[in-house]
């Protein structure tokens, strides 16, 4: 637990310092006017498809000797893509997803905190309504 | 993820959200709430690692500083009343002590929050399950909800902040 403890502080940082829990550069990147945001997510999709290639063809296990634990999410469209946009919304709002809006808590940015709530709000809404919606 | 995924979990902070509520006691209201969390009681470790690792950027690492953005979206936030666009880190009607002397700026937050949380569990992932996770391992599903991250982002930042920024 300790490395996973360490990793997500790793984590925590390299997102703080790379300003990708800054609410300007998400502005930024839905208006289109700079490349920063695209850099660090593409870069990290890009490092991700290497390093999937290369487990799936050297077929690399995790350290306790399982198949790595790639979630293959279900086959459909319109979860994803309605999801995804009321997802969007909150998103330019916010200037945080679900990452960054723990690691600005610890940043001490204090009124994410009503975001954070709203999250869980909105966690627990889709929960009750989850057999009335498309998906 | 690449180290998550070495040591045998995965790289996803939405599903944290269900985890939370699910401890909170959420299984009352819905079967959704309803399973074995305390597999996933690292996952809240791992977030547990981020909220320090954002406090050790800011008070201990001093950083980040002000964020050094495009002179056009420092102008179109400017003519949105964000006035320290370009000279801050967060925009301090939003993110400021005084935010809390703001009910309409609170509640946006509030509202913000709320669809990131409907959203993220409707589209069963975020950036990290979708954009980042799933993309790189090639999974049309992913690629859906990141087109819908988009679709939204884009109409909130391009028609809804024009107007709801100002009045803040």
């Amino acid at each position: 637990m300790l490395r996973i403890l360490l990793l997500g502080l790793l984590f925590g940082i390299t997102l703080t310092m790379g300003e990708v829990i800054s609410w300007f550069r998400i502005q930024e990147m839905f208006l289109f006017d700079s490349f920063h945001m695209y850099g660090v997510i593409g870069g990290a999709i890009a490092f991700g498809i290497v390093f999937n290639l290369a487990a799936r063809r050297y077929g690399w296990l995790s350290d306790t000797g399982q198949p790595l634990d790639i979630h293959q999410y279900e086959f459909g469209w319109k979860r994803y893509l309605l999801g995804g946009t009321v997802f969007g919304m909150g998103w330019a709002i916010t200037g945080a997803c679900p990452g960054p809006l723990f690691i600005t808590l610890g940043a001490g940015y204090w009124p994410i905190v009503l975001a954070i709530v709203g999250a869980l709000g909105g966690t627990l809404l889709y929960g009750i309504l989850q057999k009335h919606l498309p998906h | 993820m690449v180290a998550l995924l070495l040591f045998g979990r995965r790289f996803g902070l939405s599903s944290n959200l269900r985890t939370m509520c699910s401890i909170a006691g959420a299984g009352k209201l819905s079967d959704y709430f309803r399973f074995d969390w305390k597999a996933q009681s690292w996952n809240l470790v791992f977030v547990l690692g981020t909220v320090a690792g954002g406090a050790i950027a800011r008070f201990l690492l001093l950083a980040p500083g002000p964020v050094k953005l495009n002179p056009d979206t420092v102008e179109t936030l400017k003519s949105m009343n964000i006035a320290d666009a370009g000279s801050a880190f967060a925009p301090s009607v939003l993110f400021g002590p005084e935010a809390w002397s703001n009910p309409l700026a609170l509640l946006v937050m509030l509202l913000g929050g709320l669809l990131v949380g409907f959203g993220t569990r409707w589209a069963n992932g975020c950036t990290s399950g979708h954009a980042i996770s799933g993309l790189s391992s090639i999974q049309w599903p992913s690629l859906i909800a990141v087109v819908g991250f988009f679709i939204g982002g884009l109409a909130v930042s391009h028609f809804v902040l024009p107007i709801l920024l100002p009045a803040l």
